[in-house]
């Protein structure tokens, strides 16, 4: 045949492709086996699974012990888990030394947090700026009152002439009412506060506090007045510069002595103030890196349209930065959820805390409980991890589909 | 050039003796013009000649230090709410768009009318609507720009800077970051603007356009305003030298 002239007279038909290709095989030999030194990974991490996994289920599930009244079945089945050592302590895993009368107080506070977070997560809800009002103002109010008990005002201090006509009658309506609520919410001090419940406490307060003064700060430090952006960078390089259990000991130390005893903050206020305040000079940053990476005419567009700058930030830079960074703000919430388990370096029980206080009761002490406690702790925080990290990626992947950048 | 159209007297820009600095660098360089109400100004030249940062003055995005420019009478100063009040009534598009990449076309359009005219959303996207019309893209509201060509978006941003019901119009090389294929739907949209009555400055390398409709053309080089004429003239019978090498370089 010659090829200078050619003229197809049948169509070629479109055949499957070879077995090689396609299917398991297929995969197989595009993941395993491209090429000599990845077919030697493969056949070194089957055999080192092989020799891992098996034990290690064996040691969680049909090796484990899964109830006993003490630890004395523990110390003799030493190849397992001792899950009999968590379902004895749950309830102090759980709440710390809060009343166990009381225990409805912080279920009620947790379920409906729960309820209002994932309203405001959920990407289909109704009514968010409900939700919205909810969660940030009436939240913390009712939150508070729940944990922490009705709230004794006192005596009106009747000492200015505003204060005795306007506000007095408004002081004693409020002192009633929690008056009257004080038999069925008696106070809970904040010493017994323990367990899972602190650490989602610190964290969640952490993370609401931290993100809205990190993006001031990370405005304050593109800032085109002076003052406003020396007082940001100094305070985020300060934070920044300094180990966060140095800003957990100054907050319970040296807070207290900036005000007068009688408004001494809680002790149990001091880790989550210095914590928020850790957390949103990182963040600070993390945002400020956003705001950078928007092109120049993204802020000229909204000068020409007379936006002023509250909202160019607010409608036009803040939305596109900060959904640009959320990898990097969710890395550090993460990184702040695990932190929050230094605050009992000061004395709060929080759930590491609260494990630590467990294991050392005599009644259940073995060579198993150890393992036993931290790998349990380690797979909860592992599960809050990798459930942020995976709403943080189906979010990356909606706005990506939405706008098809 | 002084006769009075519309609701205010007096010219609807006027630059007198003004000179800008990019540090030692001296950008624009003694400029006195004075644009009518009604007036379209093409400003031509060779890159780096100021044209851009001229008309970027009037809604100051760019300072100027010396002279001044007054917009609709009223004297840019540093006063943050002049400039507010002078960006409301001067709508600008870019050389690349500066859509918002995360709103949609239509919240595009009607953001700077919900927020900065206090107009209710309703009527905000009715307007937004009827300009999308005008220059032919209203299937496009819902989408975002990122799903649009390019001559789509720049047809939005015009869209975008009408909704605010500008009395004066700045284009900067709206053309040039377009695919060829698509210049032509921007300027037939930017002619029929032209046609309403709309007062425009535009900075552009269309000649074929400045023809068209400019009543002026303006050719500025090293920061200097060099040549000011009518278009047939200016393109028939350029005086100066520089002009007469500038059109030689580009018209073929």
């Amino acid at each position: 045949m010659s090829d200078a002239v050619f003229v197809r007279n049948a169509p070629a038909p479109a055949l499957s492709p070879p077995a090689s290709l396609v299917g398991p095989l297929g995969w197989a030999r595009a993941n395993l086996f491209s090429s000599i030194g990845s077919s030697a990974a493969t056949l070194v991490l089957a055999a080192l699974a092989l020799w891992l996994i098996p034990p290690l289920i064996a040691w969680a599930t049909w090796n484990a012990t899964w109830s006993a009244p003490d630890g004395a079945a523990c110390r003799t089945a030493q190849d397992g888990a001792c899950w009999a050592f968590i379902a004895q302590k749950w309830q102090y895993l759980l709440y710390g030394s809060y009343p166990e009368s009381e225990h409805w107080r912080v279920n009620l506070t947790g379920a409906f947090g729960a309820f209002l977070i994932g309203w405001l997560l959920w990407t289909g809800a109704p009514r968010k700026g409900l939700g919205a009002v909810l969660f940030f103002i009436v939240y913390p109010v009712v939150g508070f009152v729940l944990l922490h008990g009705a709230p004794d005002f006192g005596p009106p201090p009747a000492d200015t002439v505003i204060f005795s006509r306007v506000l007095a009658p408004l002081w004693a309506g409020v002192a009633r009412f929690f008056d009257a609520m004080r038999p069925a919410l008696p106070p809970v001090d904040t010493i017994v506060w323990g367990g899972v419940f602190v650490s989602l406490l610190v964290s969640l307060v952490g993370i609401v506090v931290s993100l809205p003064l990190g993006v001031l700060l990370a405005l304050g430090r593109r800032s085109n007045r002076p003052v406003v952006k020396a007082l940001s960078v100094t305070y985020i390089e300060i934070v920044r510069g300094v180990p966060f259990i140095t800003v957990l000991f100054m907050a319970n130390n040296l807070l207290p002595l900036f005000v007068p005893d009688a408004y001494a903050p809680d002790r149990f206020l001091r880790p989550l103030v210095g914590t928020a305040l850790f957390a949103a000079a990182y963040l600070a940053e993390e945002v400020r890196g956003g705001l950078q990476s928007l092109p120049k005419g993204q802020y000229e567009g909204a000068a020409a349209l007379g936006l002023g700058y509250w909202r160019t930030m607010r409608l036009v830079a803040l939305p596109q930065a900060l959904t640009l960074v959320i990898p990097g703000i969710v890395n550090n919430f993460i990184g702040l959820f695990k932190d929050t388990t230094l605050v009992a370096i000061v004395g709060m029980t929080d759930f590491l805390g609260a494990m630590d206080n467990a294991m050392k009761d005599t009644v259940w002490s073995g060579p198993t409980i150890l393992v036993t406690g931290y790998v349990f702790a380690g797979m909860f925080y592992y599960v809050v991890c990798a459930a942020m990290s995976a709403y943080a990626r189906g979010v990356e992947k909606r706005l990506a589909a939405g706008r098809n950048r | 050039m002084s006769q009075s159209v519309g609701k205010k007297a007096g010219p609807a820009v006027e630059f007198v003796g003004v000179n800008k600095w990019y540090g030692r660098f001296h950008a624009l360089r003694d400029i006195n013009m004075s644009v009518a109400r009604g007036e379209r100004i093409v400003v031509c030249g060779p890159s780096g000649s100021g044209k851009s940062t001229l008309i970027r003055c009037v809604n100051k995005l760019e300072d100027h230090q010396q002279g001044a420019i007054r917009v609709d009478g009223v004297e840019l100063t540093e006063s943050p709410r002049s400039v507010e009040a002078i960006r409301r009534d001067v709508g600008m598009v870019f050389q690349n768009f500066n859509l918002f990449p995360h709103l949609t076309v239509l919240e595009n359009c009607t953001l700077a009318p919900i927020w900065v005219r206090k107009k209710p959303k309703a009527e905000a996207e009715a307007k937004a609507m009827e300009l999308l019309a005008r220059v032919r893209i209203p299937e496009q509201a819902s989408k975002y720009p990122g799903q649009l060509s390019g001559g789509q978006q720049q047809r939005v941003a015009i869209a975008r800077a009408l909704c605010m019901e500008p009395s004066i119009m700045l284009f900067d090389e709206p053309t040039s970051a377009l695919d060829p294929e698509m210049v032509r739907e921007v300027l037939d949209t930017m002619v029929e603007l032209a046609r309403s009555g709309m007062t425009m400055m535009v900075v552009t390398h269309e000649m074929g356009f400045a023809r068209e409709i400019a009543d002026r053309v303006v050719f500025m080089d090293a920061g200097e305003i060099v040549e000011v004429n009518s278009p047939a003239p200016f393109f028939d019978a350029p005086r100066h030298e520089r002009t007469k090498m500038f059109l030689s370089q580009i018209l073929r």
